[in-house]
């Protein structure tokens, strides 16, 4: 640029945000004595409409070529401005913002000092805008597919909402089947739908949606590469039966040597299994898979005279040749919907949990009500002693949440209300039980919840205040240990059944998908999105978005509005076709850089390589920065020794003046 | 410790409790007193009511067990406001006479019992006892406990770890006369000041002596210094956690036979407030013969015996079945033909309700130290 700089100065009220603090006309006035500066302004909304006329106009007619917007973090409306700039013909990177609101009016109580200090961000804003650049910003293809780990009610939903826009997607769900933890819920609060009812039919669209690849029991391995162009590597686990000839009769499972002697995990555990199984019956795929560690020929070699289940497979199917397989795809968006963990009850052992079989989990109870579930529906426990009917039921709320001791302070959100649904099927089931919920709050915020709250109370299910604190066995009963709080009363209230009403948690393995993804978590340890409130389906890594519980505890329809959210936004980029890469990258003076790759292990976006040029005859090796990964995030630049890196619109060159101009002023 | 700028509200940080009751819920006394801890917490909020609160006589049946503490959702340590109100009446002299006089013998003979320091090392008597010396390293120090020191019943508990620790060739050593009560009795009580002047004498006292380790024999002094020393320097054990490393590494040699039924009972210093559960049972699992049975009420959720909290000074005014009268009923009903416990305060109470059931006959409450004497040779 060799036109002599013209700045405009814009100082933003931001209603009373910034000018309650700030005497913005002083800083106005101040600005305009500033070397280059030609206008200098002040405005109720700089980022409305109005606002950015008015920088418009003055550009038309000054002939500016340099703006400063003194208002807020650039965070928000950096772009907003870049956009109005651009529109009336100057380089969008021509722009410099002073925070004087985050940094300054909302941070300081004394006018006169909040307006001084406002006027050394203003003057080092100015000091560095005389030495922008103008820069382009370039466009690549964007691959219009999109990758979808973890195949619950959000990942199934996401697939189904972007496969029917006509992209492809590739679903990569870790377990057998797909479905998640709906699969496992009986009825669904607060309407009763029956879960299979209204979740089987969007399994089985998902795996004959022709633009949707199930990869089940698969697992994501590698994700290089960024928004538009992930490279994607999964790895399809070995089910050791051939995909396309299993017809999913079962009668390997029926036959197997050791038929129904395993945990089932459907069941949580209260079912059993064979080594050979479908997880459940409604199961998507409808193909069997041999689990590696309780089948007898897998872990001991050796299964009878040879594999039952080989011998009684009419379709052929078995094949324990069978071996991993890696698959590689390219996409251009990623959605993480891997879900949740329930809290796991043992880690509360005041409860007994491990310790009693009438002591359940939500979890559990939902599998025991459930017609297909490892009782065909019936309410039957063992109490130590026999099996029975219970006619005493207690409920307990917030297992697991809104508690320090075990570290987590959120609440689950939905246990006040499966906890209420629950305790309407169990009359539903035995009329005349006596059931009682212990809680500390009823919450029941969502649409239709108070109203089927109010329901399942006059149903006869006492609601008492207080949270046990302990559970131990007299004869055969349980011994809820609790004060009843509305009526200051210590209880020894004896049960049959104890229903832990379970939190839920991030998953154990989430570790996994954060190292792959880059992504971070919140301080509930789930995925963290990149703004709590805007861009709730977001995450810092551009192209990747969240769905479901993963990001945090929701219900059914949270979950699916948030998959659909996601869905929309990936598709973005998969529509347009194209992303825009950022300007404001790391560039390499090939001239100075010595090829000591020093940059190269700095890189935190692995963005930099080394590659042999020539230079004067001979072949050295120098950085270089792919323009697509790199974030300007100048890591590379503090490290590098000559110099010779460095992030355009953040040079020495430009920021050094830009600090300087901070310190000169009074 | 205390700011005078706190309020009582801030102090015990009763605005974090969300009246969920899981500590009046879990507080064992409920079953034989009025004490209702949340509603302390509740009611303390207001400044003007606290005088009236802490005259309430069932201040004074908190056991300090804790439970409440390690149940509490939100962090607080309900107990603590008890213990406030308690440090009331201590400053306005209104306090029983058994109390003041405890606190009395703190302060001039650095013991609760009313005992003479120089008699502390009395119980060494006859053995061959390593003494620490300020400056020389030291892999293991021991602190005694002024009832494991002066109470002839429990003194067994100290005298036959020498022996042991002689034979095992472990490097150890043990304070002379100058060892000072941890405290724990006193903070119980509320009295605060001194409290705070005995963590600061025995922070210096300790740190003297180069030890890699201060080894407890009684969970009430295990778990004060290790909760309420922020300066101690040696790292905080009790002592079957020491034997049991002795045991993996082959150091104890069993002998005799013990053809009995032992039901341990979690003291609630060692378990719920340490979370040492599992090494006092790997002990008493190796003796020779020794069937283990367990409590229905065990491990995190053990039942108090009402021995901590000061309540060796105050009289419950309770006529309801102690405590330790149910745990011993329950021990009878599991056939159990001792019950094992560490902690001297836990041997007190138990041994107290065995006498007054009268089943002194079939039953023994014994301490694991004294059975350990007996089958480990030394
Ligand atoms: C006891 C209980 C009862 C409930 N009842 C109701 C109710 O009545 N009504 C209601 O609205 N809500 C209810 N909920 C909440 C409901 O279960 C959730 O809202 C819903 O399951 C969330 O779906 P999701 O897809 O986000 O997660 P999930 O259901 O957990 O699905 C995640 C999927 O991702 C897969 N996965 C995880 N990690 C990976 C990986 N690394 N790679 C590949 N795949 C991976 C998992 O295998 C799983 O299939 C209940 C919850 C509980 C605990
Ligand atoms: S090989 Fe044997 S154990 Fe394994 S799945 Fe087949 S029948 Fe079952
Ligand atoms: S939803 Fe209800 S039960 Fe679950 S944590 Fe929140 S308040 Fe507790
Ligand atoms: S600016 Fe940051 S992201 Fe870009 S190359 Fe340098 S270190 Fe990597
Ligand atoms: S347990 Fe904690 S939060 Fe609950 S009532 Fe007691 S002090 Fe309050
Ligand atoms: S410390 Fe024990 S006895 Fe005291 S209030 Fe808490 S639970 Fe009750």
């Amino acid at each position: 640029m060799t036109d002599k700089p013209k700045v405009g100065v814009y100082v933003c009220h931001c209603g009373i945000n910034i000018s309650a603090t700030v005497d913005v006309e002083t800083v106005a006035d101040y600005a305009l004595k500033l070397p280059n500066v030609e206008v200098a302004r002040t405005y109720s909304y700089m980022c409305s409409d109005p606002g950015q006329v008015l920088i418009k106009n003055d550009i038309k007619e000054h002939g500016l070529n340099r703006i400063i917007v003194a208002s807020c973090s650039p965070r928000m409306h950096e772009p907003t401005f870049r956009k109005a700039i651009q529109e009336a013909g100057l380089n969008p990177y021509y722009l410099e913002m002073a925070n004087i609101r985050e940094q300054c009016s909302w941070v300081h109580e004394d006018m006169e000092e909040a307006t001084a200090k406002s006027k050394k961000l203003v003057a080092s804003a100015v000091a560095k805008v005389r030495l922008l650049e103008a820069l382009e910003s370039k466009e690549v293809d964007a691959e219009p597919a999109a990758l979808i780990i973890g195949a619950g009610i959000a990942g199934i939903q996401a697939a189904l909402d972007i496969a029917d826009a006509g992209f492809k997607v590739f679903l990569v769900e870790k377990t057998p089947s797909v479905g998640g933890r709906m699969a496992q819920l009986d009825k669904t609060f607060p309407t009763l739908d029956c879960s299979a009812c209204i979740l089987t039919p969007k399994m089985v669209d998902c795996a004959s949606h022709p633009n949707i690849e199930l990869l089940s029991y698969s697992e994501v391995e590698e994700i290089g590469g960024y928004i538009g162009n992930f490279d994607v590597k999964v790895r399809k686990k070995a089910r050791y039966v051939d995909f396309d000839k299993c017809t999913g009769c079962g009668d390997c499972a029926a036959e197997c040597r050791v038929k129904d002697r395993f945990p089932s995990e459907f069941d949580q555990g209260m079912g059993k299994r064979s080594a050979i199984y479908l997880p459940f019956p409604q199961a998507v795929p409808a193909k069997y898979t041999i689990d590696p560690e309780s089948c007898l020929y897998l872990t001991r070699g050796k299964c009878g005279k040879g594999p039952k289940c080989q011998e009684v497979c009419k379709a052929e199917a078995i094949n324990f040749e069978q071996e991993d397989e890696i698959v590689e795809f390219k996409v251009g968006a990623v959605i993480v919907a891997t879900g949740f963990d329930p809290f796991d009850a043992s880690r509360k052992p005041e409860y007994g949990y491990n310790d009693y079989p009438n002591v359940i989990t939500g979890m559990e109870m939902e599998r025991l009500v459930s017609a297909s579930g490892p009782t065909g529906g019936k309410v039957k426990v063992f109490n130590g002693e026999e099996e029975i009917e219970p006619k005493e039921v207690a409920f307990i709320k917030c297992v697991g949440s809104r508690d320090a001791s075990v570290g987590n302070e959120y609440c689950s959100r939905v246990c006040c209300m499966y906890v209420a649904k629950q305790a309407h099927l169990i009359r539903d089931k035995i009329p005349d039980a006596n059931i009682r919920v212990y809680y500390i709050d009823v919450r029941a915020f969502g649409k239709g919840f108070e109203e089927f709250y109010d329901r399942v109370r006059r149903e006869n299910v006492r609601y008492i205040r207080g949270n046990p604190s302990e559970i131990f066995k007299r004869g055969n009963k349980l011994v809820v240990k609790v004060e009843d709080t509305l009526t200051a009363t210590p209880l020894e209230d004896e049960v049959d059944l104890v229903v832990l009403g379970v939190g839920l948690e991030p998953r154990a393995d989430m570790r996994e998908i954060m190292d792959l993804l880059r992504l971070s978590q919140s301080p509930d340890r789930f995925f963290l999105e990149a703004h709590p409130k805007l861009r709730p389906v977001d995450t810092a890594t551009e192209g990747v978005f969240l769905a479901g519980c993963c990001q945090g505890p929701k219900d059914i329809p949270d979950t699916v509005a948030q998959a659909k959210g996601a869905a929309s936004s990936a598709m973005i980029p998969l529509a347009r076709g194209k992303v825009m890469i950022s300007a404001q990258v790391a560039e390499v003076d090939e001239a100075t850089c010595r090829g000591c790759g020093f940059c190269v292990n700095i890189c935190p976006y692995t963005a930099i390589e080394l590659v042999k040029i020539n230079r004067f005859g001979h072949e050295v090796e120098v950085a270089r920065v792919n323009e697509a990964l790199c974030k300007g995030c100048g890591s590379c630049s503090a490290g590098c020794l000559s110099d010779s890196i460095q992030p355009k619109s953040f040079r020495d060159r430009q920021i050094l003046p830009q600090i300087a101009a901070l310190g000169v002023l009074k | 410790m205390s700011t005078e700028s706190q309020t009582f509200t801030e102090k015990y940080d009763l605005l974090g409790c969300i009246q969920c009751g899981r500590c009046t819920g879990g507080c064992p006394v409920t079953v034989r007193a009025d004490l209702n801890v949340r509603r302390f917490v509740y009611d303390a909020y207001y400044e003007e009511k606290l005088d009236e609160l802490a005259r309430l006589a069932e201040i004074w049946d908190c056991t300090a067990c804790h439970t409440c503490a390690v149940r509490c959702p939100k962090g607080l340590k309900p107990l603590e406001v008890l213990l406030g109100l308690r440090t009331m009446i201590i400053e306005s002299g209104k306090v029983e006479p058994t109390v003041r006089d405890a606190l009395q013998s703190v302060l001039l003979e650095g013991n609760p019992w009313e005992k003479s320091r120089a008699a502390r090392s009395d119980w060494m008597e006859g053995l061959d006892v390593k003494i620490a010396e300020p400056g020389v390293p030291v892999e293991n120090l021991f602190f005694v406990c002024c009832t494991i020191a002066y109470d002839p019943r429990v003194k067994s508990i100290a005298r036959n770890i020498v022996g042991l620790l002689n034979k095992s060739g472990v490097d150890y050593a043990f304070l002379d006369e100058s060892e000072t009560c941890c405290g724990s009795e006193v903070f119980t009580l509320g009295e605060e000041g001194l409290f705070e002047m005995l963590v600061e004498d025995n922070t210096e006292l300790l740190n003297e002596y180069t030890a890699k380790r201060l080894v407890c024999l009684s969970p009430h002094c295990f778990t004060t210094y290790k909760t309420r020393y922020p300066d101690l320097k040696a790292e905080v054990i009790h002592y079957t956690q020491l034997l049991v490393e002795l045991l993996e590494e082959g150091k104890l040699n069993w002998k005799g036979d013990l053809q009995k039924t032992i039901v341990y009972h979690d003291p609630c210093y060692l378990g719920k407030q340490s979370n040492v559960y599992d090494e006092p049972r790997t002990l008493l699992k190796n003796i020779p013969g020794v069937k283990m049975v367990e409590f229905e009420r065990s491990r995190e959720r053990s039942l108090c015996c009402e021995g901590g909290g000061g309540k060796m000074w105050v009289e419950s005014e309770s006529k309801k079945e102690r405590l330790a009268e149910t745990r011993i009923k329950d021990a009878k009903a599991l056939e159990a033909d001792i019950v094992a416990v560490a902690c001297p305060f836990c041997v007190l109470t138990l041994e107290d309700a065995m006498k007054s059931l009268g089943y002194e006959e079939e039953m023994r409450v014994a301490e694991i130290m004294e059975l350990l004497g007996e089958f480990v040779e030394a």
